[in-house]
């Protein structure tokens, strides 16, 4: 499993901002990037290069929460991620989200916040998917 | 001259001084039955003659509200807890609510007092009164009941909300006066429009507003939507409720029942009395009341004394229009709140900090409360599902307190701005 960020915002104008500015500064690449508002909050999730830096960067300037969620690697092709998806459906596993992006012209990563993470990489395991850690994650995208 | 329901409304200044002290010696006399006031009194050694003159009430000093909260629930009660029939209570839970009592003989002069209110405004047997004010513990709802249940009116007791359903007993019932708090006026303007109804198509031929300040414009709009006069009327529970004071159809100040209270106007930081025509607070003495007399009542009120005679004829003098509070009550669709209240619940979370600010605005006619808090930094998981749980509990403890539903704002750490000095905790953008 890797970490994500998730870091507490109100949804207004220059949140965005200062957010990206912050780890810009602290030279982090973001990977994957997604936003969840509700109203006047919201929450921004963040999966980059340096989880640490960005950690330490964001938490002196916000609210940062850091959650496990699961990095597999898949061919990018069609029907890649439904086969992650049937497969953990099978196992009764919740996907609350995904994103991805690819890391060379034939394989992609996914991002999978799930209801049960280590769950998850045991069946992703034992379907011959290849789950990273955070060591192999950097080495991928770094 | 007007029409009056009692005599005692025109009685001569010195008649009405006389009743007064006749009535201001009894009063004394029977707020003394009570624990609180005895203890009182035997600290300052006052006996059953030393109050001889409205003068000398300024040996006993000022009866706030913290001292009923302190006394709460019966410090302040001065008869056999089987002579009470009614009870009207605050908001609030330990530390911040005040208990008021009534025997038979309060709430029957209550309704006098009321009776006379109405019909000075014109209300007469037979007029449909549609009562839009909450009934229960507040006692705007019964209070104006009773009143109107004197004069003989049909009385329509819908209590305040379901505003389709308002408007259709108005048509259906052919209401002729109604009661109602002043943003609920408002808020319903918007009703009638969206549902096609005239107010003026209707029977109405009067409002009574209550329970909450409001500006001389906005009275004059909503005169102007409805097409009826709106007359103020003013009352706290500690005195009664609703029927302390009350306009005439000459709208300009309002009659307070000197015959049933005794004013004085103070300077709310030195206590010293303030002249006629100046503004200060206003401090309320009750004459009549059994159940619970209170002496000096220090209302937070700011208004002054109208020193002319009015042309309606009374010879009770008028209170200028509510100009705002020496403390720091608000009040939104009718109820008062303390920020006091709402700090309270706040710091019993430890999931919102101690920094929060409460903005009070009008989303097209109506009243909105927002109470923006700052998140804890440990208290946040990264869920929305959570935020959105947490702020819902907080909405709810809220509500419970207040009793008015507020929205519930989650805000970074550091964002409210710390102030110094004292802390502005309410900021209120209604006019």
């Amino acid at each position: 499993m890797i970490e994500q960020l998730a870091v507490f915002s109100e949804n207004k104008p220059g949140r965005l901002e200062r957010i990206t500015r912050v780890l810009a500064e602290a030279h982090v690449n973001i990977r994957a990037f997604h936003v969840a508002s509700l109203g006047e909050m919201g929450i921004i999730k963040i999966v980059v290069d340096r989880t640490e830096d960005a950690y330490r960067a964001l938490s002196a300037h916000g609210t940062v929460r850091k959650m496990p969620v699961v990095a597999v690697r898949v061919t990018d092709r069609p029907g890649a991620l439904h086969t992650v998806a049937a497969v953990l459906a099978q196992a009764g596993i919740n996907i609350e989200n995904v994103s991805g992006f690819g890391i060379s012209r034939s394989e992609a990563i996914l991002i999978l916040e799930v209801s049960d993470v280590p769950g998850a990489e045991r069946i992703l395991s034992a379907s011959e998917f290849t789950t990273l850690d955070e060591g192999e994650f950097a080495a991928v995208v770094g | 001259m007007s029409e009056v329901y009692d005599p005692l409304e025109i009685a001569p200044r010195a008649d009405l001084a006389a009743l007064q002290l006749d009535r201001l010696r009894w009063t004394v006399s029977q707020a003394a039955r009570s624990t609180y006031y005895a203890a009182l009194f035997a600290a300052l050694k006052l006996g059953p003659d030393s109050i001889a003159s409205p003068d000398d009430l300024r040996r006993i000093p000022f009866t706030e509200k913290q001292h009923l909260r302190e006394t709460y629930p019966f410090g302040l009660l001065a008869v056999p807890k089987d002579e009470v029939v009614r009870m009207h209570h605050s908001s609030g839970t330990t530390g911040m609510a005040t208990a008021v009592f009534h025997t038979m003989r309060d709430v029957d002069h209550w309704a006098d007092l009321v009776a006379r209110c109405l019909y000075m405004v014109g209300v007469r047997r037979g007029d449909v009164f549609q009562n839009m004010m909450t009934y229960g513990l507040f006692t705007g709802g019964l209070g104006l009941h009773y009143g109107a249940e004197k004069l003989g009116c049909f009385i329509i007791p819908t209590g305040a909300g379901n505003s389709h359903r308002q408007i259709e007993f108005m048509r259906i019932f052919s209401t002729t006066f109604i009661h109602i708090i002043p943003s609920y006026a408002l808020a319903l303007l918007g009703v009638f429009e969206e549902t096609g109804v005239d107010p003026k198509g209707l029977s109405l031929k009067l409002a009574v507003g209550g329970a909450e300040p409001y500006s001389e414009g906005m009275r004059e709009r909503l005169q102007k939507s409805w097409g009826i006069p709106f007359y103020n009327c003013y009352g706290l529970s500690e005195m009664q409720g609703p029927g302390v004071a009350f306009e005439c159809p000459a709208q300009h100040g309002l009659h307070l029942w000197e015959d049933s209270y005794l004013v004085e106007i103070i300077d709310p930081d030195t206590g010293e009395p303030k002249p006629d025509g100046e503004e200060g607070e206003l401090v309320l003495t009750s004459l009549t009341r059994e159940a619970m007399p209170l002496l000096r009542f220090r209302t937070r009120d700011l208004t002054s004394i109208i020193p002319e005679p009015c042309p309606c004829g009374r010879t009770h003098r008028r209170l200028s229009r509510i100009q705002g509070r020496s403390d720091d009550m608000f009040i939104v669709r009718g109820v008062n709140i303390f920020p006091l209240q709402i700090e309270r619940v706040l710091m019993s979370m430890p999931e919102v900090g101690r920094n929060y600010l409460i903005v009070v605005d009008r989303e097209g006619y109506v009243d909105r409360l927002t109470v923006r808090v700052e998140l804890t930094p440990d208290a946040f998981q990264g869920e929305l599902a959570q935020l959105r749980t947490l702020q819902e509990k907080i909405a709810r403890a809220l509500r419970e307190e207040i009793l008015v539903n507020p929205r519930v704002e989650l805000v970074e750490p550091g964002s409210i701005p710390h102030q110094e000095g004292k802390a502005v905790r309410v900021i209120d953008e209604r006019t």
